[in-house]
């Protein structure tokens, strides 16, 4: 098979949606946090928390999809900690992200090894089945029929937030809280409640990318397995500028070249495999340095917001 | 009740703050120890035993603290100038793998002291060129330094097993992926006898004492003060943004370069892609810790090390996961932060 013919193929299509999926779940909620104005660096710990916690949960005896509810429950209260380190007492939301991330990634590793006995191979569950079903669709069917259930919930999620952010009263106070928390209180909003809860519900969104990792793309939970995909999706909103179409458009494009190169690994020898596993951090670079000229930052991220304070 | 800036900290908060702020994490992680079925007291002596109790554990503590002393003022350094390097442990990487390369190859027959002190340049030279991309990106296209600098540490990683893989190589070590060692007369000399801990970290205390002298007597350290403080404030007074953020870069990437060269020049001769357990990430709750002050860092980095190495023994005797020195850790960062903040503001009814 050539190279050409690889990118026409639909297992490659197939593969890009799948990769993507962890990515699309991650992008929204950084960009559900960004939009209204805090920005949320805990990404990579909460997605490890949401990998770990839904695959215990499993491993416990719950289904499946209870999994994916206890893994969002458990980054939704990172996320809360993280707003109230920088909503409420307003304090630097690098930091506080930062160290939500080490948090999460420890916790997520002690529990692991204080409640799973692991043997020469972790532990494994049955995880979600492909939804063969879908294959007489017409067009897209050999692209869907390689997807797991969580797959289509993440496409949902993309619509639901273009959906609510563009046509809401709620998505409006939403941009309105990013954008200009004082103009937001003159309409008798309120910022503070608002930021809160865009930060709880986008790092609930963020754990349901990291359990996508352990209850669909693989059955095991290994600490790092997140390997920074949480830094790519933080590069993705900024790539997307703060669109959650544009988001799901990033993501599966660069969840496509991901797969592409995957699968040039095999064709081309002699490349140290290294360099490929390098190319999805410079791309994430790469893609930081084309749009951040024309990139519109909503007006009041970072800047932590006291009520009568300018 | 409002929080209100108080105008200047009395000396006793800024000392409670760190202390209040580690009372507060151990609390917190005392309660994840129960879980494990462990009394929290007798987990936090046997880890107390495990990094202070004997010659050994002190000396393993402080070897431990020289790569953290230095990737804590990388990040001070920085961050007091507002520039978020969270590249610390790629570019420790990269110093490291820079010393394991040079060492064996290019000054391998040569003086001792003339070649540590070149090692240990080209180890600075390199974690700062590593650094000075992401912040040549910030001043010319506005991309925004954290995300690529963490992004750059996956980068460096495999860059570095590409090399212990391949080039690099030791034919010697039964596959196992590792530099070939460097000579025996280029590592550094140990400082006790009988024990891994090496004249480094006199090398760390030393440039800690000299940032700090930087920082309090010289107009640089004022300049990138002001830097942080207020960029247009700072512009406005004759000051080059630019100019004091590639300086300030070159600094801050050359100590976490370093760090990774000192660690192997002192203690493993060999470059693998496990050097580092996080020393860069470390580096920067050190430098919270600190609250950005390079004497405090060192006393930061003797206290993370000694979580370290104490949770390792705290292990093996209790068998409580030794993950729980970076939950302590992580833990510690964040109640500093809250710390920091009732330090500096007063409550107003």
């Amino acid at each position: 098979m050539s190279a050409l013919d690889l990118l026409l193929s639909s297992s490659l299509w197939a593969a890009a949606l799948r990769l993507a999926t962890p990515l699309i779940l991650g992008t929204l909620g950084a960009l559900l946090c960004e939009r209204a104005g805090v920005l949320n660096l805990g990404i990579e710990g909460i997605m490890t928390m949401g990998a770990m916690t839904a695959w215990l949960a499993v491993f416990s005896g719950a289904d499946l999809w209870t999994g994916l509810l206890v893994g969002a429950l458990c980054g939704a209260l990172l996320g809360l900690l993280h707003a109230g380190l920088t909503v409420s007492l307003g304090l630097s939301q690098h930091v506080s992200g930062l160290g939500i991330t080490l948090l999460g990634t420890a916790l997520a590793a002690y529990l692991y090894r204080l409640w799973v006995t692991v043997g020469d191979l972790p532990p494994t569950i049955t995880p979600f089945p492909n939804l063969d079903g879908l294959a007489a669709v017409p067009l897209l069917g050999p692209v869907l029929a390689g997807q797991s259930a969580p797959t289509l919930l993440a496409l949902a999620f993309a619509l639901l937030l273009a959906w609510v952010l563009a046509r809401t009263p709620l998505g409006l106070a939403v941009r309105m809280t990013g954008e200009s928390p004082h103009a937001a209180e003159a309409q008798g909003l309120r910022p503070g409640f608002i930021r809160v809860g865009a930060v709880v519900a986008g790092s609930a969104l963020m754990a349901l990318g990291g359990a996508f990792l352990t209850t669909a793309a693989f059955n095991s939970f290994v600490p790092g397995m997140v390997q920074g995909r949480g830094w790519i999706c933080i590069a993705l909103v900024v790539f997307a500028s703060w669109r959650p179409l544009r988001a799901l458009a990033g993501a599966l494009l660069f969840a496509l070249l991901d797969a592409y190169q995957l699968r040039l690994q095999v064709l081309v020898d002699g490349v140290p495999y290294q360099l490929f596993l390098m190319a999805p951090y410079l791309l994430s670079i790469l893609a930081l340095c084309l749009v951040a000229r024309r990139a519109r930052v909503p007006e009041a991220l970072m800047r932590p917001y006291r009520k009568g304070e300018r | 009740m409002r929080l209100e800036r108080r105008e200047s900290v009395p000396l006793s908060l800024a000392l409670l703050a760190p202390l209040g702020a580690v009372a507060a994490a151990l609390l917190l992680a005392g309660g994840l120890i129960a879980l494990a079925g462990v009394s929290p007291l007798r987990a936090y002596a046997e880890m107390a035993r495990g990094a202070l109790g004997s010659r050994l554990a002190l000396t393993e503590t402080l070897t431990r603290a020289t790569p953290l002393v230095l990737t804590g003022l990388a990040a001070a350094v920085a961050f007091r100038a507002r520039l978020w390097n969270i590249g610390a442990e790629g570019q420790l990487m990269l110093g490291a793998l820079a010393v394991a390369w040079a060492g064996h190859s290019l000054l391998a027959g040569a003086p001792a002291l003339l070649a540590i002190p070149l090692l240990m340049l080209l180890a600075m030279a390199v974690g700062a060129l590593w650094l000075l991309g992401p912040v040549v990106l910030r001043l010319r296209l506005g991309v925004d330094e954290v995300v690529t600098t963490l992004l750059l540490n996956f980068v460096a990683i495999l860059l570095v097993g590409l090399m212990v893989e391949g080039p690099l190589k030791d034919p010697t070590a039964f596959g196992w992926p590792q530099s070939v060692a460097i000579p025996r007369d280029l590592r550094l000399p140990d400082l006790v006898a009988r024990s891994r801990l090496h004249v480094g970290v006199l090398l760390a205390v030393a440039a800690a004492l000299l940032l700090w002298a930087a920082q309090s007597r010289t107009v640089w350290g004022a300049e990138t003060r002001a830097a942080g403080l207020s960029p247009r404030a700072a512009a406005f007074a004759g000051v080059s943004i630019p100019r004091t953020l590639l300086g300030v870069a070159a600094l801050s990437g050359g100590l976490a370069g370093l760090s990774g060269g000192v660690e192997v020049l002192g203690v493993t001769g060999y470059v693998t892609t496990t050097l580092s357990p996080g020393f860069g990430y470390a580096g920067i709750v050190v430098s919270m810790l600190a609250a950005l002050h390079p004497l405090g860092v060192v006393l930061a980095a003797t206290f993370v090390a000694a979580v370290f190495v104490g949770a390792d023994a705290m292990g093996r005797a209790l068998g409580v996961p030794s993950f729980m020195a970076d939950v302590i850790v992580s833990l510690s960062l964040l109640s500093m932060l809250v710390a920091l903040l009732l330090a500096t503001h007063r409550v107003r009814r």
